[in-house]
C-alpha cells in the first residue's frame, strides 16, 4: 500500500490538521501506559492484511473532519475537546430557573437548556383559560421580555458555550426574546450563541406543540433560519429533530429518515428565499436519540453523517466542507426508562450515553433516572451529569476518534442502516415530500404503527425490559407527589404578567403589534417586527394572536 | 346483538405527548370497542361534548403534564352537570399515588400508570362496562 492514494491522503490529513491532533485535555495513554494515537486506520494493520482496504476506506469512512465524515465532524474529535454536556433544566418561575442554571454552571457545565412550559410553547399567555394548571409545570413560563430578563439575570453569557431552548412553534419570538433580553442585561447577541430547536414539522407528528397550519409553521421556522443566516450567523437556528419521532415509538431508521425529510423541507424553503446552502448548513444540528441497542445506535450516528455529507454536498451543491460536516445533538431516550425500579435507569442512561460517545455526537444531554416518574429531582439531575463526566473523564472513550471504526460488525450495521434510511426517505418523497406526508396523516400513521408493534413486543416478552417483563419482582412503581409548582407559581406569574401589562406603553405595544400583522399579510420575515414588539413588552400570546388572525390555527383544540 | 361499547379517548390540556393515548385507543379497538380519539388540546367541555355526541360509555383521559387534578375534576363536574354521571371515566399518565387515590375516591374509575399492560386496560374496561350494560 505504500505510495497508494490512501497513504497519500492519510499523510495529507495528518499534515493539514497537525495542530488539532495533539492531545488536548485528554490523557492519551491507556491505564497501563500504552500511547494512543488520534486515529486508527488500515495503516495500523500489518502490511499483508491491509492490501486492498485503502479505496474502501476512503469511500466509506474517510478521515475525521473530512468527507464523508463517517468518523466524525472534527479531525481530533473528543481529544480536542469532549462533547458539550447539556442538561434539561427549567421549571417553575424564571427566578427559580435562573438559580438552577447558575448552580449547574458553577458545577462545571458549559451549556444549559431553557425548557419552556406548555402555554409558552403553544403561544398562550399564562392568563389564558387553557393555560390553567399548566403554568410553570414542565418548564419556565415566559410571557414577555420581563420574564426573559429575569431568567438570564446574572448569567455570564459570554462564558457559556451553548444555550438551548425548546421553542418550536414560536421560534421567531424566542429569537427576539433572547436578543432583547441580552441587550437589556448589558450583553450583545454577538457575545453568545443560542441553539433553537425550531423544528415545528415534527410537532405535527410527534410532540404536539403546534399553533399554525403546517405550511405556515414551516414558514415561521424558516424565518429564524433566514434571520440568523443574515444577522446572527454564529447562532444555531434549527435542529432537525428525530428524537421526538423516536420517543413517539419509531424505529432508528424512521427517526433519521423523517428528521432529514423534514430537514429537506426547511432547506428547500430557505433556498427559495434566496439563501445559499453554505450560509446556513453549517449551523444546523441533527437532534437524535440514543437508545439501548448499542451497536445499532452507533451505526445510526455514523450513517447519519455519511448521508448528510452526500445530501448537502452532492444534492445541494455546498462548497464549504463545514456545511457537509454534520453536528449531532443527542439526548438519551426518555421512553427507554422504566417507572419500575427506577435506579435501573442509571445503568440504561449510561449505556445510551456510551452509544452516543462511540457514535461521535457533539452535544449530549442525559436523562434523569426518575424521569419516568415525573420531573427530575435535583439528585437525579446530578447523577445524570456525573454519568457523563465519568464517561468523558474516566473511561478513556475520548482518546481516539471513532474507536469502533473498521470493526466488521459496526461497518456492516452502518451500511445497512444507511441503506434503510435512504430507502425510507424515498418513501417520504413518494408521498410528495414531508409537508404533504404530514398533512395527509401518513407520517403519523407510520409512527403509530411502529409504536403499537413495539408495545405489543414488550407485552408478549419478545423485547426484554429488565424489571418489567424479565426478572420482574412484581414491585409496583410508586409515583411520588409532584413538586408543588401549582397554584403559587401560577398566581405569582399572573401577577407579574398583570404588572407588565399595566406598566408598559400601550400605544407602542399596539403600534408594534400592528406591524407584526402587516408583515404576516405581506409574507415578510417576521423576526424584525416581532423584535420591536418584544422590546415594547408585547406578550407572546398577543404576538401569536396577530399572526393567527392572518394564518389561522391548526387542529380543533383551540 | 348488543352494540359494542363506545369509548372516547382524550388528550386534555396542552400536553402533546399522545403516544400512550394512541396506543391505548388502538388496543381498545383491537379488543372490540368502538373508539373515538379526540386529538390534542381538548378542554373538559369539548371532551364532554364529544362523549355526548358519540353516546360514549366511557372516557379515557391521558395526561402527562402534571395538570391532572384540575382536568379530571373539571371533567367529572361537567359530566355530572350534563346528566352523564353514568359515563365511566378512567385515565392514564404519570399520576402520583396520592393524586391517584384522591381521584379514584372522587369518582374516577381507574388510573393506569406507565407499565400497565394493554390487555389489563382493555380487560378492566370490559369488566367495568359489563357490570353496567351499555346504553343504560
Amino acid at each position: 500500500m505504500s505510495g497508494s492514494r490512501f497513504e497519500e491522503r492519510l499523510r495529507a490529513w495528518r499534515e493539514r490538521h497537525a495542530d488539532r491532533l495533539v492531545p488536548g485535555p485528554v490523557d492519551a495513554r491507556t491505564a497501563t501506559g500504552i500511547d494512543v494515537a488520534p486515529l486508527y486506520t488500515p495503516a495500523d494493520l500489518p502490511a499483508a492484511d491491509r492490501e486492498g482496504l485503502g479505496e474502501w476506506y476512503l469511500e466509506r469512512l474517510g478521515f475525521p473532519g473530512e468527507a464523508p465524515f463517517t468518523r466524525g465532524p472534527q479531525p481530533g474529535m473528543y481529544r480536542e475537546r469532549p462533547w458539550v454536556m447539556g442538561m434539561y433544566s427549567g421549571r417553575a418561575s424564571p427566578a427559580e430557573t435562573n438559580r438552577r442554571i447558575r448552580s449547574l454552571l458553577e458545577r462545571g457545565q458549559k451549556g444549559f437548556s431553557v425548557a419552556l412550559d406548555l402555554p409558552t410553547q403553544v403561544g398562550l399567555d399564562s392568563d389564558h383559560p387553557l393555560a390553567r394548571g399548566e403554568v410553570g409545570r414542565v418548564g419556565v413560563p415566559i410571557d414577555s421580555l420581563r420574564d426573559m430578563q429575569d431568567l438570564l439575570a446574572g448569567i455570564p453569557l459570554d462564558q457559556v458555550r451553548q444555550i438551548r431552548t425548546t421553542a418550536n412553534a414560536i421560534g421567531p419570538i424566542a429569537v427576539a426574546l433572547f436578543v432583547a433580553a441580552a441587550e437589556a442585561n448589558g450583553h450583545s447577541a454577538r457575545d453568545f450563541k443560542v441553539m433553537f430547536q425550531n423544528d415545528v414539522l415534527k410537532e405535527y407528528v410527534a410532540r404536539g406543540t403546534y399553533i399554525f397550519p403546517p405550511n405556515r409553521g414551516l414558514q415561521f421556522s424558516v424565518d429564524v433560519v433566514e434571520y440568523c443566516a443574515k444577522e446572527l450567523p454564529h447562532w444555531e437556528p434549527i435542529e432537525f429533530c428525530g428524537y421526538h419521532i423516536r420517543d413517539s415509538g419509531s424505529t432508528a431508521v424512521q427517526e433519521v429518515a423523517l428528521a432529514l425529510s423534514n430537514g429537506i423541507a426547511y432547506i428547500d424553503a430557505a433556498l427559495a428565499r434566496g439563501l445559499e446552502i453554505d450560509q446556513f448548513a453549517h449551523s444546523i444540528f441533527l437532534f437524535l436519540a440514543a437508545d439501548l441497542d448499542l451497536f445499532e445506535e452507533v451505526a445510526k450516528f455514523r450513517a447519519a453523517r455519511r448521508i448528510w455529507c452526500r445530501l448537502i454536498g452532492e444534492h445541494y451543491g455546498a462548497k464549504h466542507a463545514e456545511s457537509c460536516a454534520l453536528n449531532i445533538f443527542c439526548y438519551t431516550l426518555g421512553s427507554a426508562l422504566t417507572a419500575q425500579e427506577p435506579l435501573n435507569n442509571v445503568a440504561r442512561v449510561a449505556y445510551e450515553a456510551l452509544a452516543a460517545a462511540l457514535g461521535g455526537v457533539q452535544t449530549l444531554a442525559t436523562s434523569s433516572y426518575d424521569e419516568a416518574l415525573g420531573l427530575p429531582s435535583d439528585e437525579a439531575v446530578r447523577v445524570s451529569l456525573r454519568t457523563q463526566q465519568v464517561l468523558a473523564f474516566e473511561t478513556g472513550v475520548t482518546r481516539t476518534a471513532d474507536p469502533l471504526g473498521g470493526a466488521y460488525y459496526v461497518e456492516f450495521l452502518t451500511d445497512r442502516i444507511e441503506e434503510a434510511i435512504l430507502a425510507y426517505m424515498e418513501r417520504v418523497a413518494a408521498q410528495g415530500g414531508s409537508l404533504a406526508a404530514i398533512e395527509s396523516g401518513w407520517v403519523r400513521q407510520e409512527i403509530e404503527d411502529e409504536a403499537y408493534r413495539k408495545q405489543r413486543r414488550i407485552e408478549d416478552g419478545a423485547q426484554a425490559v429488565v424489571g418489567v417483563n424479565r426478572f420482574a419482582e412484581g414491585r409496583e412503581a410508586h409515583y411520588a407527589a409532584m413538586p408543588a409548582v401549582g397554584a403559587d407559581t401560577e398566581a405569582e406569574q399572573l401577577e407579574r404578567l398583570a404588572k407588565v401589562r399595566a406598566e408598559r406603553d400601550a400605544r407602542r405595544v399596539a403600534r408594534t403589534l400592528a406591524e407584526v400583522r402587516r408583515a404576516a399579510v405581506e409574507d415578510r420575515n417576521s423576526v424584525p417586527p416581532i423584535l420591536d414588539a418584544v422590546r415594547a413588552y408585547a406578550t407572546i400570546g398577543e404576538i401569536v394572536g396577530e399572526l393567527a388572525a392572518v394564518w389561522g390555527r391548526h387542529g380543533k383544540g383551540f | 346483538m348488543a352494540r359494542p361499547h363506545r369509548v372516547v379517548i382524550a388528550k386534555a390540556g396542552l400536553d402533546g405527548h399522545d403516544r400512550g393515548a394512541r396506543i391505548v385507543a388502538r388496543a381498545l379497538r383491537d379488543a372490540g370497542f368502538e373508539v373515538i380519539y379526540t386529538g390534542l388540546f381538548q378542554t373538559p367541555e369539548a371532551i364532554v361534548k364529544a362523549a355526548l355526541e358519540e353516546d360514549a360509555d366511557a372516557i379515557g383521559l391521558s395526561i402527562l403534564s402534571g395538570a391532572h387534578m384540575h382536568l379530571f375534576r373539571a371533567l367529572l363536574a361537567l359530566l355530572e352537570r350534563d346528566g352523564l354521571g353514568h359515563v365511566v371515566v378512567f385515565g392514564g399518565g404519570i399520576i402520583p399515588d396520592v393524586d391517584r387515590e384522591a381521584l379514584i375516591a372522587e369518582g374516577v374509575g381507574e388510573i393506569f400508570t406507565p407499565g400497565a399492560s394493554l390487555d389489563a386496560i382493555a380487560g378492566w374496561l370490559q369488566a367495568r362496562l359489563e357490570s353496567a350494560p351499555a346504553g343504560t
